[in-house]
């Protein structure tokens, strides 16, 4: 019969224990996710460490794959929108933007798009860019256990979303951008409300600096984890701040520019160590850009029509659909058979919030795409995870992840 | 833009240069399989060229579309030194999908080319480590194929090793 210690503690008394015995140095593996609160749901990674050292590390996703190529295959052009709005969810405008320039591409309508609509999808891609670092930013450093700066970034982005709420009529899966335009026009007060959340959001991201950029718990977390050199970097295809971190200054607006990006004033930001730290940098200072991005655009937009005047891809006025039997008819074929793109294909990329988004897609002439790939940021850069997680602790994964800014719907399809 | 990098192309490669195509501002270089890693280190490599960023990879099934051969791997470059960009078709035949991987060139086509395996069942020679990668192992069929019905079943995987 055992003592009651050994019975409670499942073994003898420390003193007990057999001293020579060698410490075991054989590699040990484990599971990471995907239910861990730091792989936000949707990642599992097959750890083999040595003490608390990773050695190698198997990331693998997959858990949010949604068939988002295959259903877009069998949607008109118009039903792949709201599959776009759930691909990166937490800078929906983007993606509807990237999308929409792509079928227009493939129109060749690239440069008649109303120069209001343009407007509109910058200011809107612009919000969608802050509330994607917001999250990133706030999610990250909520993992590290600064909880206030998370409430405060998060506190921000819902002014955001209220906003682009009141504008579509979803808090965060807009389905706002159209082929040609955008799906209705600005509400009257939006450009009087985002100037006063702009306004709020500077000393919100003041006091998150603050909170943030030199505390010592938070440096030393981030500081030298994970870095990249600017020759591996690209080599691994990494876009967005993540490669701005590592000193390359390649930003698609400046580099390839599109829409009406060439009209504004703002500055690329570019880290020297590309570490987790410098993509912390980099993403905030990104948040000012955008801001001064969108300052100008409300400032230049121009009135005017909102989606382009051309029967092939607008849906006609509903005063005509319900009054004149050609718009009625129009409607139903652009309902049911969706707009006609001619047969062709091209690749389309735009800055996302996590680097370059690009849609390829491939048209047999009919109303939905014979193909329609995504390239998605956020898979790349996950692709490049393992190689940043060797030689790095355990605990060094939740700041790597998180600064990757993986977000599960775009990584998984 | 960049007709250079065609012109470049089809100097360096001849007639092993299949075709090329300009649309959409995109350009296009259709190549064998025997030349893809030729051509493909002489874009990296060649200070003119200077292709050093892996940007996609994917495939096209042209089942539906009634065109030979069935299938055309796609693989997508752009220079960071000189801003252009090139796209590389490889057509492949529905018997053999079978081509180099251009994953010891650029690190970066290492998930792209699994992804690729995983939709369509193309098989990249000399690949590091060829699995799948969105589906699990015991996914039957590929099913970004257009032969693959939309409403498939798949059968019920039972794992004995996890009693």
């Amino acid at each position: 019969m055992a003592d009651t210690k050994t019975l409670v503690l499942g073994h003898k008394n420390a003193e007990d224990f057999d001293r020579d015995e060698p410490i075991p140095n054989e590699l040990m593996t484990i599971n990471m996710g995907p239910s861990h609160p730091a792989m936000h749901g949707t990642v599992r990674i097959v750890l083999t460490v040595d003490g608390e050292r990773v050695e190698a590390a198997d990331v693998q996703p997959g858990y949010l794959h949604r068939c988002f190529e295959k259903e877009a295959e069998y949607a008109t052009y118009t039903q792949i929108f709201p599959y776009t709005d759930r691909l990166n969810y937490v800078s929906p405008m983007l993606n509807n933007v990237g999308f929409a320039m792509a079928v227009e591409k493939l129109l060749d309508l690239t440069d008649q798009i109303p120069e209001r609509a343009e407007y509109i999808r910058v200011l809107v891609g612009e919000i969608s860019r802050i509330t994607d670092h917001l999250t990133c930013v706030g999610a990250s450093v909520m993992e590290l256990g600064a909880f206030t700066a998370f409430l405060y970034a998060l506190k921000a982005r819902e002014w955001f979303y209220e906003l682009l709420e009141e504008l579509s009529g979803a808090r965060l899966t807009h389905a706002y951008v159209r082929v040609g335009g955008v799906v209705k026009d600005l509400t009257p007060d939006f450009k009087e409300r985002l100037s006063h959340i702009l306004d709020k959001l500077e000393p919100v991201i003041v006091e998150m600096e603050g909170l943030l950029t030199e505390n010592k718990v938070f440096y030393d977390r981030m500081v030298d984890v994970g870095p990249f050199t600017a020759e591996d970097a690209i080599a691994h295809g990494l876009t967005g701040p993540v490669l701005r971190a590592c000193g390359v200054d390649y930003d698609v607006r400046k580099d390839f520019p599109y829409s009406v990006y060439d009209r504004f004033e703002f500055d690329v930001p570019v880290g020297t160590r590309g570490d987790c730290y410098d993509r912390y940098l980099v993403r905030v200072f990104e948040l000012r850009q955008s801001i001064r991005i969108l300052r100008q655009a409300m400032q230049q937009i121009p009135e005017g029509p909102v989606v382009i005047d051309d029967p092939r891809v607008a849906l006609p006025q509903k005063k005509s659909t319900y009054n004149t039997i050609e718009a009625m008819i129009r409607h139903f074929k652009h309902i049911m058979d969706g707009i006609r793109v001619p047969a062709g294909e091209a690749y389309t990329f735009i800055e996302g919030g996590n680097g370059e988004l690009g849609f390829f897609i491939k048209s047999d002439g009919s109303g939905r795409p014979y193909k329609c790939y995504v390239r998605s940021p956020s898979f790349v850069q996950l692709s490049s995870v393992s190689k940043t997680m060797h030689g790095h602790l355990i605990s060094d994964i939740v700041p790597i992840f998180g600064m990757i800014n993986m977000i599960g719907g775009e990584c998984d399809k | 833009m960049s007709a250079k990098v065609l012109e470049a192309l089809k100097k360096k490669l001849g007639d092993k240069l299949l075709a090329t195509e300009s649309a959409h501002t995109d350009d296009t270089a259709v190549i064998d399989r025997a030349t893809l890693v030729d051509a493909a280190t002489f874009l990296r490599d060649d200070p003119e060229m200077a292709f050093d960023a892996p940007v996609f990879v994917t495939c096209i099934d042209r089942l539906d579309l009634g065109l030979e051969p069935r299938f055309e791997v796609c693989f997508q470059l752009r220079s960071t030194v000189h801003r252009h960009r090139v796209r590389l078709k490889v057509p492949l035949q529905e018997k053999d999908p079978v081509l180099p991987s251009l994953t010891p060139l650029w690190p970066g086509f290492n998930w792209q080319e699994r992804e690729t395996f995983d939709m369509y069942g193309i098989q990249f020679d000399g690949h590091p480590d060829l699995r799948r990668i969105y589906l699990y192992e015991e996914f039957v069929g590929y099913p970004l194929r257009k032969d693959y019905p939309k409403d498939k079943r798949q059968p019920l995987v039972r794992r004995d090793d996890l009693d």
